[in-house]
């Protein structure tokens, strides 16, 4: 069976705003005589949006209203309704995540939701998405290598490692375009980390002066320098550990990048270098583009060239933010689609032992109340070492006391394991609370302690789950 | 046989290999070294045997035990001398448990994979041809009947026989098994009884829980000795049940030696078409892991009673 699904992505970034609709396939590709397992087969960008500045009302505020434009004109020139999607995720990244009126935004964007999937994202997960749309995933698998893709924007610079099609770490540094600004020659606009970093080396710049090229490329050669620390190509000094953005953690030190793709505005000025006005964009892109492409370090990887560039993170937003669970789960279907559910993760080490494991749930439990009153949780775990009829036996009845106040709320017991035994545990929860309490129990699905889940309505004869995890926590 | 006579068959032997007659002086010397030969082999053979009156050393017996050659795993070993990219080969050879970048020697394997493939071999061999453990089953709470087959050797040479039940087994099942349930599930050695010890366990339950976490009812499961798949509508007429789904060993193969079946059917009859079973296969602890095939089964029989066609009718 095959099922096709229409995705949506739009992603208001510090200087752009875009959309993108995607074409989803899955299909079950276990053969005939097997248990199936349905996996996303095909993903593909059916329409591209222009490229906007995001339209802002004040430094630090987005004007909702104007996206809400944006966004409504592309949806008629792409011919596409709401009812049409069935997943998706609006993102608002880099700096302008820290605006205070994200939320607004969202609420402006949500006649054009319907059903499908809202998320913020965190530095976290757009580095991951950035990577994704980059294709740095699929290009550390295809060439057996470690691929880290630097997506140099406006504001930040999401960096994501993959060794061989696996994620292996994310940071986000406060590296980008246009943290200095140009307007009629002359310096507008200076973001304070950047102005820092220019002093500690002796180079003096003050909002007003004369953008002197010679100057700006200086502190653009500054700016590729520290991505090379990022990597571990230079040695790391304290200056460069302030430069991550929300005060977030370096990459960890293994595996060694071996290779590099480029995405974001800035990767045009890298791959295809142009000569004309350095401040033809408003703000130092060219001259960062031109400094990242001559810092030696850097050029000593090898260069792959990005399946999208600036488009990169809204791609990953509209083709990569949605997964499926594992095909044997067990879920009452009336409850989906939920949204916003926070996890609750039983660490590997507490699923040791029976007694650690009930203690986990019942320890954190209470961080899941808001105003004294429990809300959506979902228990996650791995789940690797019970698979025994036994096991999942006791497994359920832990969970069962653990999750004692879950029960006796009005939300269904959700339950997200890792390994393939969702149906089976699903079944036993459900006959040991009678039938009586709706469990929503799936697999296949990763989680971090921290990771919020959007769970959409059944794919595929209902043999599958649409999950979006939407925080991708990775800092190790 | 004189060297002499042994000289003249050689020659003979190398004429009739085509060995022209103008080369007959070659041929009588090529003889006359083949008998040499062995003489001076049997001579160095003489050395090493030992002389009257030397001591030899008593058999010393230790008390360890060779390594057990089928706790490896195939899908991480991996002996090919001086290759070119290990890493590369060794992570698409862990997808799937083949018998590649074995390595060889000359044209041949090496010695430790050929005593794994006898080890499979035998392991296969073991399966078919052992009974399941009696005790076991009756642990499982199954009562115990028999097809028509008396030995394992009229199992194997007659089909036919063990797609029906004896007399004996006819009236346990109609005295013992709840009438007319939703559905009936039972047992079978089929042709691997090491996949009923490996699978049942964990396989029967969950799909009972499963049953019951959908209220639907089913009868009393018990085992069927020396049974192949078909058994299955007779079972049907029997007990009257609208499913019927036998659990049975797979057909061994190199890999495993424990792979399960369900064959499932909704109002099996005998003589239908082999159309009309629903099969799942590949239930193990590598392949479909026997708790999570269980719970799976459980809803394919739910869909089945909804739909009320089984096979190939019945599009999952």
């Amino acid at each position: 069976m095959r099922q096709e699904i229409k995705s949506i992505g739009i992603d208001i970034g510090t200087s752009t705003t875009q959309l993108v609709f995607s074409r989803i396939v899955v299909e079950n590709v276990a053969g005939s005589y097997n248990v199936p397992r349905v996996s996303i087969v095909d993903k593909e960008v059916i329409y591209r949006s222009k490229i906007y500045f995001t339209p802002l009302r004040s430094t630090t505020e987005i004007d909702a209203d104007a996206v809400q434009k944006i966004v409504s004109r592309e949806y008629e020139a792409a011919g596409m309704r709401p009812e049409d999607l069935s997943t998706g995720a609006v993102i608002i990244t880099g700096e302008t995540a820290r605006k205070q009126n994200a939320n607004e935004v969202l609420a402006a964007l949500s006649d054009f939701a319907g059903d499908f999937v809202v998320a913020t994202a965190g530095p976290d997960l757009e580095s991951v998405l950035a990577a994704r749309g980059a294709g740095a995933d699929v290009l550390s698998e295809e060439n057996r290598t470690v691929v880290a893709n630097l997506d140099v924007g406006g504001g930040t610079t999401n960096i994501a490692i993959y060794q061989k099609g696996t994620l292996r770490g994310v940071c986000c540094l406060d590296i980008g375009g246009r943290l200095i600004k140009i307007v009629d020659g002359k310096i507008s606009y200076i973001f304070h980390k950047t102005k820092k970093l220019a002093e500690d080396h002796g180079i003096h710049i003050s909002v007003g002066d004369r953008a002197d090229v010679d100057k700006l490329y200086q502190i653009c050669t500054l700016m590729a320098d520290e991505l090379a620390k990022s990597l571990y190509l230079l040695s790391v000094d304290d200056a460069h550990k302030t430069l991550y953005t929300n005060d977030g953690a370096m990459l960890p030190k293994e595996p060694k990048v071996l290779a590099l793709t480029y995405s974001g505005g800035v990767a045009d000025c890298i791959y295809d270098a142009k000569d004309g006005d350095p401040f033809r964009y408003g703000d130092i892109g060219v001259l960062l583009g031109k400094a990242i492409l001559a810092q030696k370090e850097l050029s000593g990887l090898t260069l792959y060239r990005a399946k999208e560039t600036i488009r990169a993170t809204v791609v990953g937003a509209g083709t990569h933010a949605t997964d499926v669970s594992g095909s044997t789960i067990r879920y009452d279907k009336s409850y989906l689609p939920i949204k916003n559910i926070p996890v609750l993760k039983v660490s590997a080490e507490d699923e040791e032992t029976l007694n650690t494991f009930e203690e986990a749930i019942k320890s954190q439990i209470p961080m899941f109340r808001s105003e004294g009153k429990l809300e959506h949780v979902a228990i996650a775990f791995l789940g690797k070492k019970r698979t025994s009829f036994k096991e999942i036996q006791e497994l359920a009845d832990v969970i069962i006391k653990g999750a004692r106040e879950v029960i006796e709320s009005d939300y269904p017991l959700i339950v997200v394991v890792e390994n393939d035994i969702g149906k089976v545990l699903g079944n036993a929860l459900n006959v040991k609370l009678h039938n009586e309490k709706p469990v929503i129990c799936i697999d296949r699905i990763h989680t971090s302690s921290g990771d919020y889940l959007d769970i959409g309505e059944p794919l595929v004869g209902g043999q599958v789950l649409p999950v979006v995890n939407k925080t991708l926590v990775f800092n190790t | 046989m004189e060297a002499k006579d042994l000289k003249s068959i050689i020659e003979q032997v190398l004429q009739e290999m085509n060995v022209s007659s103008a080369d007959g002086a070659a041929v009588a010397k090529a003889a006359e070294a083949a008998v040499e030969a062995p003489k001076a082999a049997s001579e160095g053979i003489s050395l090493e045997i030992p002389k009257k009156g030397v001591k030899l050393e008593p058999s010393v017996i230790e008390d360890g035990c060779l390594p057990d050659i089928t706790e490896i795993d195939i899908r991480t070993q991996y002996l090919v001398e001086n290759p070119v990219n290990k890493e590369a080969y060794a992570d698409q050879k862990y997808l799937a448990p083949c018998r590649l970048g074995i390595g060889k020697a000359g044209a041949r394997y090496k010695t430790l994979p050929q005593l794994e493939f006898r080890a499979a071999h035998s392991a296969a061999q073991d399966a078919v041809f052992n009974d399941v453990d009696e005790d076991f089953v009756k642990e499982q709470g199954l009562f115990i009947v028999q097809t028509q087959c008396d030995s394992k050797d009229t199992y194997l040479t007659r089909p036919d026989l063990g797609r029906k039940l004896s007399p004996e087994a006819v009236e346990t099942i109609k005295e013992k098994c709840k009438k007319n349930p939703t559905v009936q599930i039972y047992v079978a050695d089929g042709l691997s009884s090491a996949a009923v010890a490996a699978n049942i366990g964990d396989l029967l339950p969950a799909i009972l829980q499963g049953l019951e976490s959908y209220n639907i009812d089913y009868g009393t499961p018990f085992f069927v000795k020396y049974g192949r798949v078909a058994v299955e509508d007779e079972i049907s007429e029997i007990t009257g049940a609208d499913v019927v789904c036998t659990l049975i060993g797979e057909r061994p193969g190199l890999i495993t030696a424990t792979s399960m079946s369900a064959y499932i059917a909704y109002k099996a009859t005998v003589g239908m078409p082999e159309a009309r079973r629903t099969v799942l296969s590949n239930i193990h602890s590598a392949g479909t892991v026997p708790a999570e095939a269980g719970a799976h089964i459980a809803e394919i029989i739910k869909i089945m009673l909804e739909r009320k066609v089984s096979g190939t009718e019945l599009k999952l």
